[in-house]
């Protein structure tokens, strides 16, 4: 009987497992997960999770993953795959054999290297339980400081001023989001976040952390300090890869697979945050992407690679948003890839697109309180999947409709 | 228990292949035009995957996707269509009177 392992329970690894079973899979499935809670979506757990009375909600229950047929094993470690023997051994001695294996690990929060960051005490986000602990932590009037000022930071830094704490972003960069947001749209979040109070300290680097009674204090390189009743770090996340590489898989920023997400062993695939694979969009440049979406199209992908159907290679468009306030970041393709970049004037948002120096559609950014954008981008996206090279005027002109640049549009009112 | 017939907006407020959003009483609703111009549509506006306004979502042909997650329904029908969608928009009666478009609710 075939039998599908999957390591690592959240958005990938249980859409490979239930994609399996809507494809037709007929073997057994397992689905191995560190955490004591069935899968979950992430996303909310650096928003609303926080500032609303959410639940815990899985992403699907224990009725419908049985009879799905689903076996999801939780508070369980894989501690190693032997790919020789086709095997997997987890911290409670069990062995099992696998006729396909999928490594769905995600990515783990970077750990702050700051010298007393350890001792002091300092928050990271990944799990239910993390929010969970956070949420318990902030409350009205708290002093927060958030380390990094990346989506998790900046997120946080929203729900934690919603929550009404006072709060300060350190980031060492001397500017918010990094090279993955255009540099106009990234100074507008962080005008909206001092707009809502909170303080950005940019290009500021942390010499170390330590203990007081009237908190813990933030030393900034300067002599600047900072005191804070929570500290949060998000600098960052790195793939989970260490059963993976002790396995001898080949590692690459990520476990490295190709284009149907098959590892340097055998049966043995890699999926989600934990992968870096090649973009056929972009050159076949290796990429690793830790998003929603992309968690989603590897699980279903992974399945038709399985059973066998899968064609062409895995490559959607790259896409993600973060909610801040009342505004929404939206990137999608690869904006860093563009030489020139066209602004559509739209109504409380920036909508801009990205092209290269060949004219080729490479990205798409937005940020505002405009949600109607995402139309607008939702339709970039599939020029950018297209490699279209549409008309820059047109694309800067808010009275031409965006579907009339899709090419099959064109030929339909021909 | 009585139906009522109440005022969305004029037609030409709705692009051809496109939505709105329209909220009434503590509702919201999605309400589409056709891409021939000529039809209108209307169902509820959140997405029932994650509660996202769908109106914010793309039309193409008569499928609307949440912007969000990509669940796709077609808004003639209300059938979702695959994953991540486990249950079907509830879609209601739209009229026009007057170039004016009128949604049916109904009210106890």
């Amino acid at each position: 009987m075939n039998a599908v392992i999957v390591i690592g329970a959240g958005e990938a690894g249980l859409r490979a497992a239930r994609s399996l079973r809507e494809d037709g899979f007929i073997g057994t499935i397992t689905v191995l997960g560190q955490e004591p809670h069935l899968p979950y979506s992430r996303p909310p757990l650096s928003k609303r999770a926080l500032t609303s009375e959410m639940a815990f909600r899985p992403l699907a229950d224990a009725d419908t993953l049985a009879a799905e047929s689903i076996d999801v094993v939780l508070t369980t470690r894989v501690v190693a795959v032997d790919t020789d023997a086709r095997v997997v051994t987890t911290n409670d001695g069990r062995v099992r054999t696998y006729t396909s294996l999928i490594f769905a690990t995600g990515a783990i929060p970077r750990r702050l290297a700051t010298p007393g960051a350890d001792e002091v005490g300092v928050h990271y986000l990944r799990t239910w339980d993390d929010s969970m602990a956070l949420k318990g932590a902030i409350i009205e009037g708290s002093r927060v400081v958030v380390i990094g000022a990346g989506f998790i930071g900046l997120e946080l830094a929203a729900a934690a001023s919603k929550l009404g704490a006072s709060v300060t972003v350190i980031e060492t960069l001397p500017r918010v989001l990094g090279r993955a947001v255009p540099e106009v749209l990234a100074n507008e979040v962080a005008d909206r976040h001092r707009a809502a109070g909170v303080t950005l300290r940019l290009g500021q680097t942390i010499e170390r952390l330590s203990g007081s009674p009237n908190g813990t204090v933030v030393h900034l390189e300067g002599g600047d300090l900072v005191i804070a009743d929570v500290v949060i770090a998000g600098i960052g996340a790195q793939p989970e890869t260490s059963v993976a590489e002790a396995a001898g898989l080949v590692i690459d920023n990520g476990i490295a697979v190709d284009g149907f997400l098959r590892t340097s062993a055998p049966h043995v695939y890699a999926i989600g945050d934990a992968c870096s694979f090649p973009h056929p969009l972009f050159g076949d440049r290796r990429v690793r992407l830790e998003s929603w979406r992309n968690a989603n199209d590897h699980g279903a992908f992974v399945s038709s690679v399985i059973l066998g159907t899968a064609t062409t290679h895995i490559g959607a468009v790259p896409w993600f948003w973060s909610d801040q306030y009342d505004g929404i970041l939206q990137v999608s393709g690869m904006p860093g890839d563009a030489v020139q970049v066209v602004e559509r004037p739209v109504e409380r948002s920036h909508l801009l697109f990205h092209l290269a120096a060949d004219g080729r559609l490479v990205g798409a950014s937005s940020w505002g309180t405009n949600k109607a954008v995402s139309k607008d981008i939702r339709v970039a996206e599939m020029l950018i999947e297209a490699r279209a090279y549409p008309d820059a005027a047109a694309l800067a002109n808010p009275d031409v409709n965006m579907k009339s640049l899709l090419a099959d549009r064109l030929e339909t009112t021909e | 228990m009585t139906e009522s017939w109440i005022d969305v907006c004029a037609m030409e407020d709705i692009d051809a292949e496109d939505v709105i959003p329209f909220d009434h009483g503590a509702h919201t609703y999605a309400v589409y035009r056709s891409q021939d111009g000529a039809r209108f549509y209307a169902t509820d506006g959140l997405c029932t995957h994650e509660h996202v306004h769908l109106a914010d979502g793309l039309v193409m042909g008569e499928i609307i996707e949440c912007p969000k997650h990509n669940g796709r329904f077609n808004f003639t029908t209300g059938v979702g269509k695959g994953v991540p969608i486990c249950e079907n928009l509830r879609t209601y009666p739209v009229r026009v009177a007057n170039g004016v478009v009128q949604l049916q609710v109904s009210a106890a």
